[in-house]
C-alpha cells in the first residue's frame, strides 16, 4: 500500500473514531436542513430548478465553513500532539503526507456532502429535478470543498495550533470570497484579476444553475494545486527551522 | 554505523549545536548526556532525519542523511521526547500503521508487530486503545514503533522521561535487551540511567561535545585516576596509612566512621582495587566492601558541565 493511501486511510478512520467528524457532519446536515426549511421552503411557490439552485447556494456556504473546520486539524493537531514526527521520521515524502491528509479530508467531505442528497430528493415530492442539474450542483460543491480544504491544509501546515490554522485559512478563504467586491472598486487589470479569483461570484453560480464550464473547473483545480503545493513547501521549510 | 563531522544547527542567531564530531560503531549502546537545553534533542532530530543541519556531514551506514534521507530513514527508528502516538488507535493497529509506513510489506506487518510487542512487552495491550494506556505503556509503545521495522539504528530521546522508578527499571531492561540486534543512541539527563545502560557516553554542553568515552575513561581522565571506596573493620587512620603505601593512591578522605567500621574514599584508578585489598589484608585489616567511588558519574557530569571545556576526556 502506498504511503499516500496509508496516511489517507488512517486519517479517514480518525474522523470516524473521534467525535470531531460526527460533530462536524451532524452540524452541517442540521444547518443545511434548517436553512433550506427557513429560506427555501418558506419562500412561497417556486420552480423546482430555483429551489434546487437555492439549495446549492446554501450548501456552498456550509461546505466552505465545514472545510475550514475539517482541515484545521490535519497538520496543526499533529504538530501540537507531537505525532507529526512519526510521519516526518518515516521514509515518506512531504508531498505524500500532505496529499494523504488532503485526500482523507476530501473523502470525508464528499461523504458528508452526499449525505445531503435527501434534500433534493424532497423537491421531487412536489416537483421535478433534472439529474444534470443535480450532478452539476454536487460537482460544484465538491470542487468548492476541495479548494477550501486545500487552502485549509495550507493554513494548517503554517500554524502551530488548530485555532491559528482555522484563523489563517478563514482569512484566506474570506479574501477570495470577497475578491469580487474588490473588483467593483478597482480598474483593469486589477478588476479582472480580482474577478477571476472570486471563489463564489465568478465560478459557482453556473454550477448552481446546472451548467458546467471548463473555466470554472480549471479555476478550482488550479487554486487547490497551488494551495497544496504551498503546504508542501511549508512542510519542507520546517525541516530547516 | 554513524559518522558525524562538524555538525552545526542554528535556530536564527542561536547555535543549538556547534561543530559536533563523533562516531558510533555497530552494536554499541551510546548515551547522549547533557543538561536540558544542551542540544541533545536537536542533534537527535537531525540524526533521525526530522531536521536538516545548517552545516556538517552525517552518514548512517555510509549513507549521507542530507542527500539520501529516505534511505537513512528506512535504517533508523526514532522515539522523540514525546512518543508520537495516535490516541484514537489501538496499539496493534498503530504499530501496523508505523510498520507499513516504514516500508514493511503488508504480508509481513503482523509478524513485525508481534516481534516489536515481544521486545517491548506490550503484547498484552495489543487490542487496547492508546488513550487508555498508562504512561509506562505509552513509552514502551513509543519504543515499539521505533523498532517495528527492524531498524539497524535506534534513536531514543529521553526514553525514561516521566516514568516511575519501577517503570524506569523495566525500560532499562528493555533497552539493554536491544543491544546486539540494534545500535542504540539514547539521550538523558538522568545520570544513573546512562551509567547503567550505555557502553559509551557523549557529553554535550551548550551545543558542543565536551567529552566522550566510557564512564571509566572519563573518570580516569578527569578525576586523575578516579576513586575507590573501601569499607573496613578498622580505624580509618590505620586504613589510610596502609592504603597510601599502594603506588597510585593519592588523596584519602574519611566518608564515615561508626562502631569500629570506617568508609574511606581513595583517589586512584579502580584498577588498583586488588592491590588495595591485598595491602589491607596483609596488614591485618578486614575489608568489608570495596567498590568504585560512589556518585562518580555525577561528579564527572558536574565537572564537565561547569564551563570546563574538555576534549576527548581531558580538560583544556
Amino acid at each position: 500500500m502506498s504511503a499516500v493511501t496509508l496516511i489517507a486511510r488512517r486519517e479517514l478512520g480518525g474522523y470516524f473514531r473521534s467525535m470531531t467528524g460526527y460533530v462536524i457532519a451532524g452540524l452541517v446536515l442540521l444547518i443545511d436542513g434548517l436553512l433550506f426549511n427557513a429560506f427555501v421552503l418558506s419562500a412561497g411557490e417556486m420552480y423546482s430548478a430555483d429551489v434546487l439552485s437555492n439549495f446549492f447556494y446554501i450548501s456552498f456556504g456550509t461546505t466552505v465553513i465545514a472545510s475550514v473546520f475539517i482541515s484545521m486539524r490535519l497538520v496543526a493537531e499533529e504538530r501540537q500532539t507531537g505525532t507529526l514526527v512519526l510521519l516526518t521520521s518515516s521514509p515518506v515524502h512531504d508531498w505524500e503526507i500532505i496529499l494523504g491528509k488532503y485526500l482523507s479530508a476530501l473523502a470525508f467531505l464528499a461523504i458528508m456532502t452526499l449525505a445531503t442528497v435527501y434534500i433534493p430528493a424532497l423537491i421531487l415530492v412536489n416537483g421535478k429535478v433534472s439529474v444534470g442539474h443535480l450532478a452539476a450542483g454536487y460537482l460544484g460543491l465538491l470542487l468548492v470543498g476541495a479548494t477550501t480544504l486545500a487552502i485549509g491544509v495550507f493554513g494548517s501546515a503554517l500554524a502551530r495550533t488548530q485555532v491559528l490554522a482555522a484563523i489563517f485559512s478563514g482569512v484566506i478563504v474570506v479574501s477570495v470570497l470577497i475578491a469580487h467586491l474588490l473588483a467593483r472598486v478597482t480598474d483593469r487589470p486589477l478588476k479582472d484579476m480580482f474577478m477571476a479569483l472570486a471563489l463564489y461570484a465568478r465560478h459557482f453560480p453556473p454550477f448552481q444553475t446546472g451548467s458546467i464550464h471548463l473555466r470554472d473547473v480549471v479555476y478550482y483545480i488550479v487554486v487547490s494545486y497551488v494551495a497544496l503545493f504551498a503546504a508542501v513547501r511549508v512542510m519542507e521549510a520546517r525541516r530547516w527551522k | 554505523m554513524i559518522e558525524v563531522k562538524g555538525l552545526t544547527k542554528y535556530y536564527g542567531e542561536l547555535a543549538a549545536i556547534h561543530d559536533l564530531d563523533f562516531s558510533i560503531d555497530r552494536g554499541e549502546v551510546i548515551g547522549f548526556l547533557g543538561l536540558n537545553g544542551a542540544g541533545k534533542t536537536t542533534a537527535l532530530k537531525i540524526l533521525g532525519c526530522v531536521l536538516l543541519p545548517t552545516s556538517g556531514d552525517v552518514t548512517v551506514d555510509g549513507i549521507d542523511i542530507a542527500r539520501n534521507p529516505h534511505d537513512v530513514r528506512r535504517r533508523i527508528g526514532f522515539l522523540p521526547d514525546t512518543p508520537p502516538l495516535y490516541n484514537d488507535m489501538t496499539v496493534g493497529r498503530y504499530l501496523r500503521f508505523a510498520a507499513e509506513l516504514r516500508g514493511v510489506p503488508g504480508s509481513e506487518a503482523d509478524k513485525a508487530v508481534g516481534e516489536a510487542e515481544e521486545k517491548t512487552h506490550t503484547r498484552e495491550v495489543h487490542d487496547q486503545p492508546i488513550f487508555s494506556l498508562s504512561h509506562g505503556y505509552r513509552q514502551r509503545v513509543g519504543v515499539a514503533q521505533a523498532l517495528v521495522h527492524r531498524p539497524k539504528l535506534l534513536i531514543l530521546d529521553e526514553p525514561t522521561s516521566g516514568l516511575d522508578p519501577v517503570q524506569i527499571v523495566e525500560m532499562r531492561a528493555t533497552i539493554r535487551a536491544l543491544r546486539g540486534d540494534h545500535t542504540v543512541l539514547l539521550s538523558s539527563h538522568i545520570l544513573s540511567e546512562i551509567s547503567q545502560t550505555c557502553d559509551r557516553l557523549l557529553v554535550i554542553q551548550r551545543g558542543e561535545i565536551v567529552a566522550q568515552g566510557s564512564e571509566q575513561d572519563l573518570a580516569t581522565k578527569l578525576g586523575g585516576g578516579g576513586t575507590i571506596e573501601v569499607e573496613v573493620a578498622a580505624p580509618s587512620t590505620r586504613a589510610i596509612e596502609v592504603a597510601r603505601t599502594v603506588t597510585g593512591i593519592g588523596e584519602c578522605t574519611v566518608l564515615s566512621e561508626t562502631g569500629g567500621v570506617a568508609v574511606v574514599s581513595l583517589q586512584g584508578s579502580p584498577d588498583l582495587r586488588p592491590k588495595v585489598v591485598r595491602a589491607l589484608v596483609q596488614n591485618g585489616i578486614d575489608v568489608l566492601r570495596i567498590d568504585r567511588g560512589a556518585a562518580r558519574l555525577e561528579s564527572i557530569f558536574l565537572r564537565l558541565t561547569q564551563d570546563a571545556k574538555v576534549e576527548d576526556g581531558r580538560p583544556q
